[in-house]
């Protein structure tokens, strides 16, 4: 009893530590949204000098700025469909049976996460280039994609795991065989494991920059718009917008993967 | 009305027949696909930067010859060269120990206090900021660190601007303003990679059973040493996992101390600007390893720690 209630309460210093750590996670994110609205064009001035929505119909009007989204999402739709194939994939076989070979299954999926991504970007660039490969927006799919599998796979593991064994017995016993197993037992078992992975797959390929600046050769995705803007600052303004809607749009997914898996105990996202 | 006889011999039948008797053959029909795109894209590539890094670029034509040696790792070591490698460990070193200074309390909280709908909150006031865009975030900074930005402004409006004015004194460390600083390049790479470092310390944590703590002060030990002897080697497995995340990716980030930082480079930068404007792809490479051994050293130690439980 007494144990219990000593649980509940938190050292003061405690409180103060994670609440400065978390203040310092977020509260620059917030700021961005705040520089979204000010009237300064020449520098970053705080505070603003004055608010202003006119630099959202400016954006708007940007063929460059829909240009490279357009293909920022050519490309993540792309990936996140070959990642969720694999990670699949490799995610049945792996939870399905123990086999030779299987840790090392395991490691050379995470291994393009674990190792920096210039080393990933300028493998695949070497490797372009030795075979005559032209830059594409392929070569960028072939990138992302290979970095995108871990996460479909890790949700997907999680899910597998959870799924029992002898479900798939008894939809044998009552006389499906192996592809209506598949279609009625086991995709609805892992439906939203996939779709979380597929989400945050989107998010993680959406925002990737530094391996895409290796294969993209001259075609601008948004992450490489914006890089160009971050070392060269042109347009300040039209950045500033850029990068709101950029958190907007990498939050939804994240919220929904977590929203669909948050009954169990693999949340998804813990390992980006 | 026709009844489908239950057991059809159909070709979908009898292949997942054949997959029921031999899982062999099922398991190897699934691993085919991501074993050739891994395989052949990811490794075939990381062969092909290997081999890189064994040509050398002759000096005089600016042409790669393509002539296994070692020349190429030995011009690693002249001091240009090697300052920048031991610049980049130290920085991924000082960045991992502020990860996990700064993480610890926040997983600490979540996983021993936070409960019900506060442990969710938790969990996505970690999420949001770990997931939200890595250049989104280093635009932020450049917003605060600009000598017109908001650190600026809270510092004179505090009175406290001879402190800034001291820390930006210090030599090597310092520089004109916070955003073309070490200070600066520090502050940023712990901003964007300690999220990596609290789910696993949290999750290391949650297994630390509360008996154990009360076992400790029913002992006698003073909250000190409950910390010191029980809660810190339990945790560590989870923090060494973190680390494998801040240490690698500060290696090789080339974009932060790119925006935010003095003109010193780090391996990251280096590997880009030999591939790129200087073309020399073999010195690229050899540069490009370097990351790769320490981390694998580091994976190494991490294994022997108990890491991989952890993650």
């Amino acid at each position: 009893m007494r144990s219990s209630q000593r649980r509940e309460r938190a050292p003061l210093a405690l409180k103060l530590a994670a609440g400065a750590g978390l203040a310092f996670l977020h509260l620059p994110i917030l700021l961005i949204f705040l520089y979204a609205f000010t009237t300064e064009e020449k520098s970053y001035v705080f505070p603003p000098p004055g608010l202003t929505t006119k630099w959202f119909a400016v954006t708007l009007g940007r063929p460059d700025v829909w240009e490279a989204m357009g293909l920022s999402l050519r490309v993540a739709a792309l990936s996140t469909v070959i990642a969720l194939i694999l990670g699949t994939l490799c995610a049945a076989a792996v939870s399905r049976s123990r086999f030779f070979g299987r840790e090392a299954i395991s490691l050379l999926v995470i291994l393009p996460i674990a190792l920096p991504g210039i080393i990933t970007g300028i493998s695949l660039r070497s490797a372009f280039s030795i075979m005559d490969i032209p830059f594409s927006t392929f070569t960028i799919v072939l990138g992302h994609a290979t970095f995108c599998v871990v996460v479909v796979y890790n949700n997907a593991v999680a899910r597998f795991r959870r799924t029992s064994a002898s479900l798939l017995e008894a939809s044998a016993d009552l006389g499906a065989n192996g592809f209506q197993t598949f279609r009625f037992v086991i995709l609805p078992n892992i439906g939203t494991a996939l779709l979380a992975g597929g989400m945050l797959a989107f998010a993680l390929s959406f925002d990737e920059v530094i391996v895409t600046t290796f294969t993209a050769g001259q075609q601008q995705t948004l992450p490489i718009w914006m890089l160009e803007e971050l070392v060269r600052p042109r347009q300040r303004p039209v950045t500033n917008v850029v990068a709101m809607f950029v958190v907007l749009i990498t939050f939804l997914p994240i919220l929904g993967a977590y929203y669909l898996t948050r009954s169990g105990e693999e949340t998804a996202g813990g390992g980006k | 009305m026709t009844a489908r006889p239950l057991l059809a011999a159909g070709p979908l039948e009898r292949l997942s027949d054949l997959f029921w008797r031999r899982p062999p053959v099922l398991l190897t029909l699934l691993l085919i696909p991501p074993l050739l795109w891994l395989g052949i894209i990811y490794i075939g590539s990381l062969f092909a930067l290997l081999a890189q890094s064994f040509f050398s670029i002759d000096e005089f034509s600016g042409l790669i010859q393509y002539e296994l040696t070692l020349k190429t790792y030995g011009e690693l070591l002249r001091p240009s060269n090697f300052d920048i490698i031991v610049r980049t460990v130290v920085m991924a070193a000082c960045v991992t120990l502020a990860s996990a200074v700064l993480s610890f309390p926040i997983a600490y909280y979540a996983a021993r206090y936070a409960r019900g709908r506060w442990k969710a909150l938790f969990y996505l006031a970690v999420m949001l900021p770990l997931w939200s865009s890595y250049l989104v975030k280093i635009y932020a900074w450049k917003m605060i660190l600009a000598k017109e930005g908001i650190v600026s402004w809270v510092v004179e409006g505090l009175g406290l601007g001879f402190i800034l004015d001291a820390l930006l004194g210090i030599p090597v460390l310092g520089g004109t303003s916070l955003s073309v600083s070490y200070i600066g390049t520090f502050i940023v790479f712990v901003y964007v990679w300690s999220p990596f470092m609290i789910l696993p310390t949290q999750a290391a944590l949650e297994r630390v059973p509360g008996s154990l703590l009360e076992a400790s002060g029913d002992l006698g030990a003073g909250r000190g040493q409950t910390f010191r002897h029980v809660i810190l080697p339990l945790a560590l497995p989870g923090i060494v996992a973190g680390s494998i995340f801040t240490f690698s990716l500060t290696l090789g980030d080339y974009i932060i101390p790119q925006v935010i930082g003095s003109s010193r480079l780090f391996i990251g930068q280096a590997v880009y600007a030999y591939q790129g404007t200087a073309g020399n792809i073999p010195l690229a490479a050899a540069f490009a390893v370097v990351p790769i051994v320490i981390m694998m050293l580091y994976l190494w130690v991490a294994k022997k720690q108990g890491a991989f439980d952890a993650l």
